[in-house]
């Protein structure tokens, strides 16, 4: 009885060519759901759904041996805004903020020197540009532990850098440029510089160079030929430096925790001090919830310019 | 017309000694002869002979490597099939609209809150099946998860350069669809794959912030035991093991260089 029905089922759905092959409508499906599930489930279980579940868990109160107890609370939200056990403090606060600003400064500073980089790679003639590449990418390839720890022997005492400064006056004798704010800046930039020198680079490789020549030829100067001719067609590869720069700085912890120390924190090494040592996971969710926001704010917003940049 | 004006050209020098002297000098320290501070005392290769008595150093390498090449297998057939799933076959707008959402979920979520995400979806899945210590296997399926999506992308690209004709061509030839996938599909993939298991494997090789949250007690990778090795101090030894793994770095570079000469960005 079951089946003739099933048999019926069979015969009453339509066979159709797709690619080149007659086949059923349900066998198509049963393909394409065998084929995206494996990789689509380990996205959700493993990535979507802990990220969704950080909105509950920053909510939780953290147990006294650091568990997670399901007791509703505005406690981390209110420790993130500065109201601890001891009053007012604006640790976090400033935490926040500082990591936004060295994001900020860092992308500009990526940017500023990605333009020479760029026009630099895109004259060579093409039988060197490709080695000229793979030169830009050897470092983009380094592990950054690796590259932030290199920075940390440069920097060291004995080294020349150290010592030149403190003949001219600018730091102690004796002392080592780490951990510093200058540090933290020139290991940020030399981590990020390839993310906003190769998208930078493709678009200059593609430029319209008779637009540049006219604003040339009409007497303009080097800041309106940059500002008018050079600038609204390098901006799609611009955007996606941004994006690639922006985003992972905001969150980046190895090179402020190496180059920085404890005194130039950012919200990544909060994060991990709250998963870590803290133990507190409700406050860390927090945090990670913040972090989560000023992420998908930055990448609304250059997703936005890159609509306007090419309409 | 100049296109590159000499005040580029010394700034973008200035850029590549920028990059590369922090490199450069911890390659010329690992041969320095003196254990401590940083005062040269003469050329030896000692540190390099050193490394391969440590224990705890020849560990985190075996780590690394496994993970590394457990990881990429894993995620090059996931990341392969959900390219295929995606790209080959008819979704609505709307069901696409979402696939594409998660799949380029892993690209643009932060390191950080990647790891965060995991150590979560791993203690609870500790709690429901008491299974899954955080080890060795942790760190290759939170490995596999960040792969998946790079895989996909560039077997992608691939997808739409081949087009569907020599697909339907057999399908028109009596090949049976397994056959199709196994005989056609695939080995006009294979560029992409290969090019996509690179990439997974460099992402691996590179990577840190993730395996810090998700290694267990005895499963540190290299990047693991140097960054808590320099908590303790800087020593010839670490600068012995980073120019190894950078010399590694550039040959793997290379190597992609070569294998895919279309791949300039």
């Amino acid at each position: 009885m079951q089946d003739e029905s099933t048999e019926r089922a069979k015969e009453a759905q339509p066979i159709i060519l797709y690619n080149g092959e007659m086949v059923r409508p349900s066998i198509i499906r049963a393909r394409q759901a065998t084929f995206i599930s494996p990789g689509i489930l380990a996205i959700i279980t493993l990535l979507a759904l802990p990220c969704i579940s950080l909105f509950a868990v920053a909510f939780m109160t953290r147990g006294q041996y650091g568990e997670i107890l399901f007791e509703p609370t505005f406690g981390n939200i209110r420790r993130l805004f500065g109201f601890g056990f001891f009053g007012w403090s604006a640790d976090n606060l400033l935490i926040l903020w500082r990591s936004v600003v060295v994001a900020f400064v860092t992308t500009a500073l990526c940017i500023a020197l990605s333009y020479p980089l760029a026009f630099f790679l895109a004259a060579r003639p093409a039988k060197t540009r490709l080695l000229w590449l793979t030169v830009l990418l050897i470092p983009f390839w380094t592990n950054l532990v690796i590259r932030t720890y290199a920075w940390l022997l440069v920097f060291d005492s004995d080294m020349p850098f150290a010592r030149i400064m403190a003949w001219l006056g600018l730091m102690e004798p004796g002392t080592s440029a780490y951990p510093s704010q200058f540090a933290v800046y020139v290991g940020m930039v030399s981590v990020f510089l390839p993310f906003v020198a190769l998208p930078i680079y493709t678009a200059v490789e593609k430029l319209d160079w008779s637009i540049v020549e006219a604003a040339v030829d009409l007497y303009s100067n080097k800041w309106r030929v940059f500002r008018h001719a050079i600038l609204p067609q390098t901006l799609p590869g611009l955007s996606v430096g941004i994006t690639l720069t922006f985003v992972p700085a905001m969150g980046m912890f190895v090179v402020p925790d190496m180059l920085g120390g404890a005194r130039y924190m950012l919200i990544g090494n909060l994060i991990q001090q709250q998963f870590g040592t803290s133990r507190d996971w409700p406050f860390g969710a927090a945090l990670s919830l913040v972090l989560m926001i000023l992420t998908l704010g930055a990448l609304m917003a250059t997703g936005g310019r890159r609509k306007k940049g090419r309409a | 017309m100049k296109r590159c004006s000499i005040g580029s050209s010394i700034g973008s020098i200035a850029i590549f000694i920028f990059l590369y002297l922090p490199m450069l000098s911890v390659a010329i320290f690992s041969f320095n002869a003196s254990k401590m501070g940083l005062k040269w005392g003469g050329f030896s290769t000692e540190w390099y002979g050193r490394l391969v008595q440590n224990e705890t150093i020849l560990n985190a390498a075996w780590n690394t490597l496994v993970l590394a090449v457990c990881s990429t297998f894993i995620s090059t057939i996931i990341g392969t099939m959900l390219a295929i799933g995606m790209f080959r076959f008819p979704w609505s707008r709307r069901a696409m609209g979402k696939l594409n959402l998660l799949l380029h979920l892993p690209v643009v979520t932060p390191d950080i809150i990647f790891a965060v995400a995991l150590v979560i979806a791993f203690s609870v899945i500790r709690y429901l099946t008491g299974l899954f210590e955080l080890g060795m296997a942790s760190m290759i399926v939170g490995h596999v998860t960040f792969q998946i999506s790079f895989v996909a992308l560039a077997v992608k690209g691939r997808l739409e350069l081949i087009g569907h004709d020599v697909e339907e061509a057999a399908c028109d030839l009596y090949a049976g669809y397994w056959r199709v996938l196994t005989k056609v599909l695939l080995p006009m993939l294979m560029p992409g794959i290969v090019a996509g298991a690179m990439l997974a494997f460099t992402l691996s090789l590179d990577d840190f912030v993730i395996s810090f949250f998700t290694a267990g007690p005895k499963s540190g990778t290299l990047p693991l035991f140097i960054y808590a090795s320099v908590k303790r101090g800087i020593t010839p030894e670490i600068h012995a093991l980073s120019t190894i793994i950078m010399v590694a770095t550039i040959c793997t570079v290379a190597l992609m260089q070569k294998l895919t000469p279309d791949a300039k960005h």
